[in-house]
């Protein structure tokens, strides 16, 4: 009877809900890891001022903080549509789901936004009206507001890819909370804010040596170019080497929680154990592979056709086939139905029951009784499989990078570095510097696409496909605000990037 | 003891203080309404948008925390109303977008629009957004047009899966041709332009804005005043949508006033927030040289909208009617989260004490002393 279940929904209102958030989710990725990194360079100047009453220290933290206050505006732009398209273009998920979503949301407005929004408010215009004790608190915790509106919004993200601390209810039709600390401190959720908060200061710091790199370019604002490449190398390595760090952990909770993802970002079809990871297509680095998602060189790894056809997990049990999933997911949902009919007609409890153990030990697969091909589960393979690729890679750029930009700012090792000047260097390195600031976005628009490409065909992992989890707004209507976003924030994109342009040439206002 | 009714509640009650808050701060909105009409030159209009710029994030984080509130207390609500009136609900997010890039762009070297452009946009958003949302709330009594069906999520003879639907094309813009949503949406926006004027009058140093200010608050006020008792009084001579003890959704006549009468306590509440209203209005128009009308205004307003938001939702009324189909109408019974939830979401909410505490001290920090000219020419400006 549930064959051909739901199929009928019109598949460009999925399409342009789908597209829209991507547009809005990768708008706001270009400003919030800005935001983050930028936060915590502006929080080190400030703090330096306030232990040496040097005014140079005040002038380069209210130059890094005009900077930060052009990109924080088009943050909170593009946030506010984030939030609400939740509801707008998603509301079935909102339903099924937001007793458990909302809340993480909720705490991120009362904890977070008011706390960004109150002292960001102090740090541009308190300058002459508070303490300057109270003024670099301020300032740090626009930074914390902000590092703390990510941990709640990653908190949600990671429960969509692994969702934890709920149970589905079937007399009110939706998933439920039962441990809030399951769902706040889930190690997912750990991990990917570990991994995406430290990724965002990277950014800041490239921006930052950017910055720096084409002042000492164009030979003027010297000392403050220096003294922020000092601050900035730092945080970028320390930064670049816990993005790693923090990137591997993340990798293996891929693999135990999602690893169809990590079959498609590494295009393997038929997996086993001593698995090597593909540099690019045809070269590999032996045991690699098995190593990143096992921590052992001869760990098994599940490909993509394992996935679909069921294998056999390291532990001895069987994960069974889509198909199966499939028929349970089939099964749970015409148990579901039959409760709700049956409540509904007062049958008896025993029968109630009945129902509700078919309900409870199908629950697992619910999302797979909405599928109607095993390959449907199978997510974009080479968008996986080159953003994965580009992430890392440049990631170990960065690595690299900082640790020649610290080496040279501090002269270390002493013998080989000490006839370089950083003020003096031939224009191409400084180029280096500023060309390194779109590979940086790429970067990290790379390790959402992984993050959300890989996630696909759900919304919830296993729970809920994203045919069955959109809004019933026709297409066309979607399609119209799409292209109103797109046209807004890009021309919003172009405003913001010339008036920091704008910015950067005219310099630092020095008071003194 | 801590009941799920008294949890339900509970977290209306705390959705409608962010509303009524809401309502308040939005004085940022009415200020940018009239940016040319209070601000005769371009110092004058910088010093308006200089001071609502001080604000504005105050506004827009209550509004998303609003809209968070909602979702992780009543998500069908959320899922019903903004998946529903998609076009009501986007248009008003659009004017906040282009609200919240204005301030920081508008004066900034290569904003390539130019600021008259951004100043366009804050008058946008100061107009639209107060309208609609306050057309928005109206409809917590005037209803919209949908259904809600969960059991679409497991029946394969329905059309979709989706448990929410608008039961017409129009997504929500067809609220705005109840007359009596737009009575309430253009009172919202009138109320917004007094507390605008009183704001400005508080906030700016300024002798050429403030002697303008008289004339506009009283031409506000009035307009305020003319469609919000006519509004009152429709909505206390109107039928409203209760529920019985197994949740039923019935009509009943003269469902709001006697809500007021039942819990008389709003009663009260609202009479004193109309009076701090009209006294804050009254006084400021009086004595050229008393600048504290936002004070009186705002707690009045807050008031006034804390009550009508609580007469819309407690003592067993659906505060978001169907016209649809009236067993679609959501109540705090019937679209909240699960205990578990809202008990956990009511330890979180002891932090809101704490979170208005600072927002209080920073804003005394910044507005201890008065806006002027030689600040914007000084100091950071927008």
């Amino acid at each position: 009877m549930t064959t051909d279940l739901f199929l009928n929904i019109d598949a460009s209102s999925i399409n342009w809900a789908r597209a829209q958030f991507a547009l809005t989710a990768i708008y706001h990725w270009l400003f919030v890891p800005l935001t983050l990194g930028l936060a915590v360079i502006m929080g080190i100047c400030e703090t330096c001022w306030y232990r040496t009453r040097d005014t140079f220290w005040r002038d380069t933290a209210q130059f890094w903080q005009k900077l930060f206050g052009v990109n924080f505006a088009m943050g909170i732009a593009t946030g506010i549509i984030l939030e609400f398209e939740f509801g707008t273009n998603w509301s079935n998920y909102s339903w099924f789901v937001g007793d458990i979503f909302g809340a993480p949301l909720a705490i991120e407005g009362i904890v977070a936004f008011f706390m960004e929004s109150t002292f960001v408010a102090v740090m541009y215009f308190g300058w002459k009206k508070v303490s300057p004790g109270f003024h670099l608190a301020s300032t740090w915790l626009t930074g914390l507001g902000a590092t703390i509106s990510a941990w709640w919004i990653l908190v949600a993200n990671a429960w969509m890819q692994y969702p934890v601390g709920c149970a589905f209810n079937p007399d009110t039709m939706r998933n439920e909370m039962v441990s809030f600390l399951d769902v706040a401190l889930s190690p997912f959720a750990i991990d990917k804010f570990c991994h995406t908060v430290i990724s965002a200061w990277i950014i800041g710091a490239v921006f930052v040596v950017a910055v720096s790199c084409w002042y000492l370019m164009k030979k003027r604002e010297t000392k403050l170019a220096t003294e922020s490449i000092k601050i900035a190398a730092i945080v970028g390595l320390v930064a670049s080497l816990g993005a790693a760090m923090t990137g591997h952990k993340s990798a293996q909770s891929v693999s135990q929680v999602q690893p169809m993802k990590l079959a498609a970002m590494e295009a393997l079809y038929e997996g086993g154990p001593e698995q090597g990871l593909a540099i690019i297509p045809g070269v590999k680095v032996p045991y690699a592979l098995s190593f990143m998602a096992t921590n052992d060189f001869a760990g098994y790894v599940p490909g993509i056709n394992d996935i679909l056809n069921g294998y056999a997990k390291s532990d001895g049990t069987l994960e069974p086939s889509v198909d199966e999933k499939i028929q349970r997911g089939k099964q749970a949902i015409t148990a579901l139905a039959d409760y709700r009919k049956a409540k509904k007609e007062g049958a008896n409890p025993a029968l109630l029951n009945e129902y509700l153990s078919t309900i409870n030990s199908n629950m697992k697969y619910f999302g797979y009784g909405y599928v109607k091909d095993k390959n449907d589960v199978v997510p974009p393979v080479w968008v996986n499989f080159w953003a994965f690729r580009i992430m890392v890679g440049l990631g170990c750029l960065f690595i690299l990078f900082f640790a020649v930009i610290l080496a040279v700012t501090y002269k270390f090792p002493k013998a080989l570095l000490q006839k370089y000047d950083i003020t003096t260097l031939p224009d191409w390195h400084y180029w280096v510097g500023i060309l390194l600031v779109p590979l940086a976005y790429i970067a990290s628009e790379s390790g959402w696409l992984v993050a959300e490409f890989g996630r696909q065909p759900w919304t919830i992992q296993d729970m809920l496909p994203t045919w069955v989890a959109v809004s019933d707004v026709e297409g066309f209507s979607v399609a119209l605000t799409f292209f109103l976003f797109l046209f807004l924030f890009t021309l919003m994109l172009c405003v913001e990037i010339n008036i920091l342009l704008k910015q950067i040439k005219k310099g630092p206002e020095y008071n003194n | 003891m801590i009941t799920y009714s008294f949890l339900q509640h509970y977290w209306w009650f705390l959705v409608s203080l962010l509303g009524a808050l809401l309502v308040f701060l939005m004085f940022v909105q009415g200020a940018n309404s009239m940016v040319r009409t209070l601000g005769y030159t371009e110092e004058g209009r910088r010093l308006i948008i200089n001071s609502t710029g001080r604000k504005w994030e105050f506004t827009f984080t209550t509004l998303v925390t609003f809209g968070g509130a909602f979702f992780a207390s009543f998500p069908l609500f959320y899922s019903t109303s903004f998946g529903g009136a998609y076009w009501l609900w986007m248009i008003i997010l659009f004017t906040f977008v282009l609200q919240a890039v204005s301030y920081e762009f508008q004066n900034k070297l290569g904003n390539l629009l130019g600021a008259k452009t951004f100043q366009i946009f804050l008058a946008i958003n100061g107009f639209v957004g107060p309208l609609l949302l306050g057309g928005a709330v109206a409809t917590f009594f005037e209803g919209s047009n949908f259904i809600v069906m969960k059991d679409n999520l497991i029946d394969a003879q329905s059309f979709t899966p989706i448990i929410s639907h608008w039961a017409n094309a129009s997504h929500g813009l067809d609220a705005l041709l109840n007359p009596w949503v737009l009575v309430f949406g253009l009172a919202v926006m009138f109320l917004a332009r007094v507390l605008g004027t009183l704001y400005i009058i508080n906030n700016v140093n300024n002798d050429d804005i403030r002697s303008r200010a008289g004339f506009q608050l009283l031409a506000s006020s009035l307009a305020f005043v003319v469609l919000f008792v006519v509004y009152l009084v429709h909505l206390l001579l109107k039928d409203g949508y209760s529920y019985t003890a197994d949740g039923t959704i019935v009509i009943e006549p003269y469902k709001y006033l006697n809500n007021f009468l039942d819990m008389w306590y709003l009663l009260v509440v609202l009479l004193i927030g109309v009076v701090l209203v009209l006294f804050a209005i009254g006084r400021s128009f009086a004595d050229k040289n008393w600048i504290w009308g936002i004070w009186p205004a705002g707690i009045g307003v807050v008031l006034v909208v804390l009550s009508l938001l609580l007469c819309a939702g407690w003592n067993n009324t659906a505060y978001y009617p169907s016209t649809a189909n009236l067993q679609s109408s959501l109540t705090i019974q019937n679209s909240c989260s699960s205990e578990f939830t809202l008990t956990t979401m009511a330890i979180v909410s002891i932090l809101i004490p704490f979170v208005l505490a600072y927002i209080w001290h920073a804003w005394w920090s910044i507005d201890k002393k008065k806006l002027d000219l030689k600040e914007i020419a000084d100091d950071h400006a927008y």
